[in-house]
C-alpha cells in the first residue's frame, strides 16, 4: 500500500514504461543526430590537425565516446543488476539486460578505433597493456553476461546468475579507468581527467564532448526501445499490451500513482 | 582547413583509419538500430497473432477470418 506514495516506482509497471519510451525515444534520436552532425562538423572542420599526429587522431573523437560508453553502461548495468537482486524488480532486470548488447558493440567499437588509431601513431594494432587488455576483458564480460543469460532455460534463475556476474565483474571498471595511471601502459594518459582538467585545444574537446553526447543519446534510445521490446515478448496478448496499438500506448489513468499489480 | 575534397578523403595519408574508424562505427550502430526495428515488428505480430487465435477460439463463427 506504500509503493502509491513513491512516484518512481510508476515507470517499473511494463504499460507505464512502454508509454514514456514512445514519447522519450523520438526526442533522444533527435538529439542524438543533432550532437553528431554537430560533433562530426568540428571534429572533421573546426578541429585542427594535430601537430604530432596528423588527421589521424580525429579516430579519437569517436574512440574515445565509445570507450566511455562501454564502461559507463557497464557500470549501469550492474546498478540495475543490484536492484534487481536486491529487491526483485523486475524492471530492473529488463533494463540490464537490454544494456548489454549496446555496452558490448560500444566497447568492440572502442578496440577496434583504438586498434586503427595504433596502427598509425605506435606502429600496432595491439599490444598486452593493462588499459587494452582490461578492455577486452570488459568485451568478454558484457558476452559472458549475455551468454550466462541465456544459456539458463529457468528465466528467473538465468536472471539472477547474469545480474551476480555483472556486479562482480563492476570491479573491472574502475581498473580500466585507473589502468593508465596505476601501471606503465603504452596508451596514453588521461586526455581530461577530474583533477588536471583537459589537455587539449578547446576545439579538439567540444568535437570530444558532443561525440560523447551522441553516443550517450543513441545507446538510450537503442537500450529503451530495447527494453521495450523485451517487455513485449514477455507477454502475452491477454495482457496489457492489448490496450495499447503498435505505435502507441494510452496514458495511464488518471489518480492512480501505481497500478496494484493486478492487470487491468 | 581542407585543400578541396581529395585533401579531406586522404586525411593526410591516414585514411583507412580514419575512415575505416567512422564507417564501422556508422555501419554497426545502423545495424543494431535495424536489427532493433525488426526484433520489435516480431514482437508485435506475435502479439497480434495470439490474439486473434484466442479472440478464435472464443468466438468460433466470428472471428475465423479477421
Amino acid at each position: 500500500m506504500n509503493r502509491r506514495r513513491i512516484p518512481w516506482l510508476y515507470f517499473t509497471v511494463p504499460r507505464n514504461f512502454y508509454w514514456l519510451v514512445q514519447r522519450l525515444v523520438p526526442l533522444i534520436w533527435a538529439v542524438a543526430a543533432v550532437l553528431a552532425v554537430a560533433g562530426l562538423y568540428v571534429g572533421f572542420f573546426v578541429a585542427p590537425p594535430d601537430y604530432q599526429q596528423g588527421n589521424s587522431y580525429r579516430i579519437m573523437f569517436i574512440h574515445v565516446p565509445t570507450a566511455w560508453m562501454g564502461m559507463f553502461l557497464y557500470a549501469l548495468m550492474a546498478v540495475y543488476a543490484v536492484i534487481f537482486l536486491a529487491w526483485r524488480i523486475k524492471m530492473a532486470d529488463v533494463m540490464a539486460r537490454s544494456l548489454a548488447p549496446t555496452g558490448a558493440l560500444m566497447t568492440a567499437l572502442s578496440l577496434w578505433t583504438g586498434a586503427l588509431w595504433g596502427a598509425p601513431t605506435w606502429g600496432t594494432y595491439w599490444v598486452w597493456d593493462a588499459r587494452l587488455t582490461s578492455t577486452l576483458l570488459l568485451l568478454f564480460l558484457f558476452l559472458g553476461y549475455m551468454a550466462l543469460y541465456a544459456a539458463i532455460d529457468d528465466r528467473e534463475k538465468g536472471a539472477r546468475a547474469a545480474a551476480l556476474l555483472a556486479l562482480i565483474g563492476v570491479i573491472n571498471v574502475p581498473v580500466i579507468y585507473f589502468s593508465v595511471e596505476w601501471w606503465h601502459t603504452l596508451h596514453q594518459g588521461m586526455s581530461i581527467s577530474p583533477s588536471g582538467g583537459a589537455s587539449m585545444a578547446p576545439s579538439m574537446l567540444a568535437a570530444l564532448l558532443l561525440g560523447t553526447g551522441a553516443c550517450w543519446a543513441y545507446c538510450a534510445a537503442v537500450t529503451l526501445r530495447r527494453a521495450q521490446t523485451e517487455l513485449l515478448e514477455r507477454e502475452d496478448s491477454t495482457g496489457w499490451t492489448r490496450t495499447v496499438s503498435t505505435d502507441d500506448a494510452p496514458p495511464a489513468p488518471r489518480g492512480v500513482a501505481v497500478p496494484t499489480g493486478r492487470r487491468n | 582547413m581542407w585543400d578541396g575534397i581529395g585533401d579531406f578523403v586522404a586525411m593526410g595519408g591516414h585514411a583507412p583509419y580514419v575512415w575505416g574508424s567512422y564507417g564501422a562505427v556508422v555501419l554497426l550502430l545502423g545495424l543494431e538500430a535495424a536489427l532493433l526495428v525488426r526484433r520489435r515488428q516480431r514482437a508485435w505480430t506475435r502479439l497480434a497473432r495470439q490474439a486473434r487465435r484466442s479472440t478464435t477460439a472464443r468466438h468460433p463463427s466470428t472471428g475465423s477470418e479477421s
